[in-house]
C-alpha cells in the first residue's frame, strides 16, 4: 500500500472510532450506568436471521448458572431494548458495547489531550531551551531530568490521597491528562530543543538577525515552521501510549470512578480468574485498544518515511 | 539431601518405637465415630507464606494454620458443634462464683519429641503469653477488666485459673492458647529471647508441640512440610492412633486465583474458602477433574454499611460535619435499608451463595442470631414515606433535599482490594438513587480506610465485611460497647453518646457476667432489637463458606468457623493409596 493511502485509511480509521465514542450518546443502546439485574455475565447476544431479517431471542438462565436462549419469543429488529447486549453484559448487567463506546470517551480523548498538553509543553520549553541557550537551557534541562526520574506512579498515588475523598468525573479526567501530559513533556522537549538548536545556526536564520530581526520573530516565522515535523511524529507515538497510560492509571483505580466507565476500569473487572474462564466477553475493551494502537503505529511509520517522489 | 535423610530415619525410629512401647497409663481421647486409613500425602495451599512458628507472636492468619497444626490448646471450639471439648484439659469445673476453673489435665501425653506434658507446661505457656514483655496479641484475651488472669498448679496434673472479674463461658478464651513444651522455650523465655524462638528457619527438632503434626521442613518461598506426630494423643474407635496421614504440605500460592488454578489442576487437594465467582467457575468441571466443592451455608462473615456518626470537633472535616445534618438521622438509615436490595447482592455478587441479613449476627452464629428479626423486605414506597415523614423534601427533578433544603450527596468508602465489596457498594448506588440521593463509591486501600473510619473520622459512609471472632458475644464486646476501639460508627466513646448506645452498653456487660445461655441469649437478642431499631450498622448479607476437595478424602467436614477446612486434619485421610498421591 502505498503511504498516503496508509495515512488516509488510518486517520479515516482513528475518525470513525472518536466519532463513535463522541456520538456514545446517540449509538450506544443504552446509558452506561443502566443495571439490568436479570441478565449479569450475560454472553454477547447471538444474531438470528429469519428470510434476511434480523431478530435475537432473550437469553434465559439455565440450571449450571449460565444462560440458554429462550426461543420462545423472538425479538425483531426495533424492539430489542432489554434483550440485546452485542457484547454481553458485566457483573451488574451493564451493556458492554455501550460502556466500550463511553469509555472510549475517557480513555481515547484523555490520550488525545495528555498528548496536546505535553506536546505544547515540550514546545514551548524546547523551543526557549534550544534558542536562547546559556541558563534557560541548563535550568529546563535540569528540570526534565527531575522530572524524568520522578516516581509518578507513586506521586500520583500521594496526589490522589491529598484530594478530596469524592471528586467528579470531570475533575478526575483532567487530573489524568493533566498528569500524563504534565510528565510526559522531557522527551518532546528535547527534541525540539536540538531542532531549535540547529535551525538558529542555519544561514537563512542567521541571515534574518543581520537584518535585524528579534527573538520573537525569528521563533515565529523561522523556529516553529521547523519544528511542525517533528510535532506531527510525536503526536502519533505519544498519543497510543497516553491512551495506554490512561487505562493503567484507571485499571489501577486512579483514574475516573465508577460508574463511569473508562476502558481501564472496566479491564480492571476482567483482571480475575473467573473473568478469563467463565466470562471473556468482558475482555473487550483489550482488544479494542489493539486496532486503535495499531493504527496510530501505521499512521506515525507512513508519516516517518520520506515522501514519494 | 543426606540431613534430610537423617530426619527420615529418626522419625521412623521414633514411629517404631513408640508403638513398641508397652501402653502407659494414659487418657488417649477418643475420636468418636472415626475410622480411616493411615498414610498418604495431603497438599494444602495457602495465600501467604507464614511469618513464623511460634504460637505466642503469630498474629496472621497463615501463621495460624500452620501452628494450628503442630500445637494443641488445653479446651477447644469444636468446628461443627462450634461448642467446647475437652482437649489437653480431660475435664474442668467452675465455682459456683464462676471466679476459678480447675483443670485436669491429660495423663501420659507426650510433645512430639516424646518429653512428657504435664501442668508445669501449662503453667509456663500462660506465663509466656501474660508476661507483657513478650507483646503476645492474644494477651488481651486473658485480660479481663483490666485485669489478667492467674494460672496455678494445684498438682501434676491438675492447674487453678484464677478470674479477675466474671466472665459468661471462659473456657471458650482457652480455644487457640497452644500450650509451649516447657523444657524447649523455658530458656530462652528466661534470657528474653522468646521472640525469636520458633522462626521458620529454626531447626525442626526444637520445634516441638501438642498438635497432630510436627514441622519437618520449610523452603523458603515454596513450602512447609509437616510430618504425623506419632505421639499425638488421639486415637479412632478402632485404636488406630491419629492423624491418618503421614504428611501434610503447606504451599504458598500468593493470590487467590493461583490458590484456585493450582487447585483445579490438582497440585493441591483442599481449597480453604474462595470467592462466589471462582466456586462457580470450577464448579464447571469438577467431575472431569475430581474434586468437589462444597457451600456449607452463610459463616460468621457479615457485611454492612455504616455511617459516620462521630462528633467532629468543631472546625475540623467542615465537608463531613455539613452533611451529618442528615448523616445522622436515623430515619435516612431506616430508609436507606429499606431501599436496598439485598437479593440482587445475594444474586449478582455472590451468585446465590450468599444469605440476606436481617440482623446484626451473622447467621453462621447459630446459637446467638436472633430468629425474631423479620427478613429483609424492599419497598422503596415505604422508604420514601420515611424519609417524607421526617421532613425530607425532592427537588423538581427529584433529587432529596434534607429538613434545611441541602442536597443529600454522600460517599460510600470500601476497600479496593475487594471485588466483592466494592460491587456492592455500586449496587447500593444505584439502589440509592431511587430515593433520590446521590451517591459515590470511593474504593479506598484497606489500611486508609480504616484510619479514615477509626482514626481520622473523615469518611460519609463506609461498606465493610467483619467476621466475628467466635461464635459467642463475648467475642464481639469491642465492636457493640460503646468505648470499644471497633464500635465502628462511632469508636472510643468517652461516655455513650446516645440513649441506645448505653443501653446496649449496658445489656453487654450485664450477658458477659451471666452465666446461663438462655439468660444471656435473652439479653443479647434485645441488644440486636436496639440495633436494628437504630441501626448504626445497615446489615447486607452474609456469604457462604465455599470450600472444595479432592475426591477420595474421607472425614473432610468442612466448618463455619475459622480454619474452616483443616480443622479436623487429624481425622482426614485417603480412601484408597491412588488417592495419595505422589
Amino acid at each position: 500500500m502505498s503511504r498516503r493511502a496508509r495515512i488516509r485509511g488510518a486517520l479515516a480509521f482513528l475518525c470513525l472510532l472518536y466519532g463513535a465514542a463522541l456520538l456514545a450518546g446517540l449509538i450506544a443502546p443504552y446509558p452506561y450506568a443502566e443495571q439490568h439485574r436479570e441478565f449479569p455475565f450475560a454472553p454477547p447476544t447471538r444474531l438470528h436471521f429469519a428470510h434476511l431479517q434480523p431478530f435475537v431471542y432473550a437469553w434465559a438462565p439455565d440450571q449450571a448458572g449460565g444462560y440458554r436462549e429462550d426461543a420462545s419469543r423472538a425479538y425483531p429488529a426495533g424492539h430489542l431494548s432489554g434483550v440485546f447486549f452485542p457484547l454481553g453484559t458485566d457483573a451488574f448487567g451493564r451493556d458492554i458495547f455501550s460502556r466500550l463506546l463511553y469509555g472510549g470517551r475517557v480513555s481515547l480523548f484523555s490520550g488525545l489531550l495528555a498528548a496536546f498538553l505535553s506536546l505544547a509543553l515540550g514546545l514551548l520549553f524546547g523551543v526557549v531551551a534550544g534558542f536562547f541557550g546559556g541558563w534557560p537551557d541548563r535550568l529546563l534541562m535540569r528540570a526534565g531530568e527531575l522530572v524524568m526520574a520522578l516516581p509518578w506512579l507513586y506521586l500520583l498515588l500521594a496526589v490522589r490521597a491529598s484530594l478530596p475523598l469524592h471528586i467528579g468525573t470531570i475533575q478526575a479526567f483532567l487530573l489524568v491528562v493533566a498528569i500524563i501530559g504534565g510528565m510526559g513533556w522531557v522527551r518532546p522537549a528535547r527534541l525540539i530543543r536540538g531542532v531549535a538548536l540547529s535551525g538558529r545556526e542555519r544561514a537563512f536564520v542567521q541571515a534574518a538577525r543581520g537584518f535585524g530581526a528579534g527573538p520573537g520573530y525569528l521563533i515565529r516565522r523561522h523556529v516553529l515552521p521547523l519544528t511542525a515535523g517533528v510535532l506531527v511524529t510525536q503526536a502519533t507515538i505519544l498519543i497510543p501510549q497516553y491512551i495506554l497510560a490512561e487505562v493503567t492509571l484507571s485499571f489501577l483505580g486512579l483514574g475516573v470512578g465508577e460508574p463511569v466507565p473508562s476502558w481501564g476500569n472496566m479491564l480492571a473487572e476482567a483482571r480475575q480468574y473467573h473473568a478469563l474462564v467463565s466470562h471473556p466477553w468482558l475482555l473487550a475493551p483489550g482488544l479494542a485498544l489493539i486496532p486503535v494502537l495499531l493504527a496510530f503505529l501505521v499512521l506515525a511509520d507512513a508519516l516517518l518515511e520520506s515522501p514519494e517522489p | 539431601m543426606r540431613s534430610l535423610r537423617t530426619t527420615g530415619t529418626i522419625a521412623a525410629t521414633a514411629l517404631v518405637l513408640a508403638t513398641l512401647l508397652p501402653g502407659a497409663p494414659s487418657d488417649l481421647m477418643v475420636a468418636p465415630g472415626i475410622t480411616g486409613r493411615p498414610g498418604g500425602t495431603l497438599v494444602f495451599s495457602q495465600r501467604n507464606e507464614p511469618k513464623t512458628l511460634n504460637p505466642v507472636l503469630a498474629g496472621d492468619n497463615a501463621s495460624r494454620e500452620v501452628i494450628h497444626r503442630i500445637t494443641a490448646d488445653l479446651i477447644h471450639i469444636n468446628r461443627a458443634t462450634q461448642q467446647t471439648e475437652p482437649a489437653l484439659a480431660k475435664s474442668w469445673r467452675a465455682s459456683a462464683d464462676g471466679l476459678h476453673y480447675v483443670v485436669d489435665l491429660r495423663r501420659g501425653v507426650s510433645f512430639s519429641d516424646g518429653h512428657p506434658f504435664d501442668a508445669d507446661d501449662v503453667v509456663f505457656s500462660f506465663q509466656a503469653y501474660l508476661d507483657e514483655k513478650t507483646h503476645s496479641p492474644q494477651r488481651d484475651l486473658l485480660v479481663l477488666a483490666g485485669k489478667p488472669m492467674c494460672v496455678r498448679k494445684l498438682g501434676q496434673y491438675k492447674v487453678a485459673f484464677d478470674l479477675p472479674s466474671r466472665y459468661a463461658v471462659a473456657e471458650r478464651l482457652f480455644d487457640g492458647f497452644a500450650i509451649l513444651p516447657r523444657h524447649i522455650l523455658e530458656r530462652p523465655y528466661r534470657e528474653g529471647k522468646l521472640a525469636q524462638a520458633w522462626g521458620l528457619r529454626s531447626p525442626p527438632a526444637e520445634v516441638v508441640g501438642l498438635g497432630p503434626f510436627r514441622f519437618k521442613q520449610y523452603v523458603p518461598g515454596q513450602r512447609i512440610v509437616l510430618e504425623r506426630n506419632p505421639y499425638y494423643w488421639k486415637e479412632d474407635e478402632s485404636g488406630m492412633r491419629l492423624p491418618y496421614l503421614a504428611e501434610v504440605d503447606f504451599v504458598f500460592a500468593g493470590t487467590e486465583d493461583m490458590q484456585v488454578m493450582r487447585f483445579q489442576s490438582g497440585e493441591s487437594d483442599i481449597l480453604s474458602r474462595t470467592s462466589a465467582r471462582n466456586y462457580v467457575a470450577l464448579e464447571k468441571d469438577h467431575e472431569r477433574r475430581g474434586y468437589a466443592l462444597t457451600d456449607a451455608g452463610p459463616g460468621l462473615e457479615y457485611s454492612f454499611l455504616f455511617f459516620n456518626l462521630n462528633d467532629p470537633p468543631p472546625g475540623s472535616l467542615p465537608e463531613v460535619a455539613g452533611r451529618q445534618s442528615f448523616l445522622r438521622r436515623a430515619s435516612l438509615r431506616r430508609a436507606v435499608s429499606l431501599a436496598i436490595d439485598r437479593d440482587a447482592i445475594v444474586r449478582l455478587v455472590y451468585l446465590g451463595h450468599a444469605a440476606p441479613l436481617p440482623g446484626p449476627v451473622p447467621l453462621g452464629n447459630k446459637a446467638w442470631v436472633n430468629a425474631k428479626l423479620p427478613q429483609p423486605v424492599r419497598s422503596v414506597a415505604h422508604a420514601r414515606e420515611i424519609l417524607a415523614a421526617d421532613g425530607f423534601t425532592w427537588s423538581p427533578r427529584g433529587a432529596l433535599l434534607d429538613a434545611g433544603g441541602k442536597r443529600v450527596e454522600f460517599s460510600i468508602v470500601t476497600s479496593s482490594g475487594n471485588a466483592e465489596r466494592v460491587q456492592m457498594a455500586t449496587l447500593i448506588q444505584d439502589d440509592l438513587k431511587s430515593l433520590g440521593m446521590d451517591v459515590h463509591v470511593v474504593p479506598l486501600e484497606f489500611r486508609s480506610l480504616l484510619d479514615r473510619v477509626l482514626q481520622t473520622h473523615d469518611y460519609d459512609a463506609c461498606l465493610l465485611t467483619l467476621a466475628a471472632g467466635d461464635a459467642d458475644p463475648n467475642a464481639d464486646m469491642n465492636v457493640w460497647l460503646s468505648s470499644g476501639g471497633n464500635h465502628l460508627w462511632h469508636p472510643a466513646q468517652k461516655a455513650p453518646a446516645t440513649p441506645w448506645e448505653a443501653e446496649i452498653d449496658r445489656l453487654m456487660r450485664r450477658q458477659m457476667v451471666t452465666p446461663k445461655y438462655a439468660e444471656r441469649k435473652r439479653l443479647f437478642d434485645r441488644v440486636q432489637d436496639i440495633l436494628m431499631e437504630n441501626l448504626p450498622l445497615v446489615p447486607l448479607v452474609s456469604p457462604d463458606i465455599l470450600v472444595g476437595a479432592r475426591n477420595g478424602l474421607g472425614n473432610f467436614r468442612p466448618a463455619l468457623l475459622d480454619h474452616y477446612t483443616l480443622w479436623n486434619i487429624e481425622e482426614l485421610y485417603w480412601r484408597s493409596a491412588a488417592g495419595t498421591r505422589r
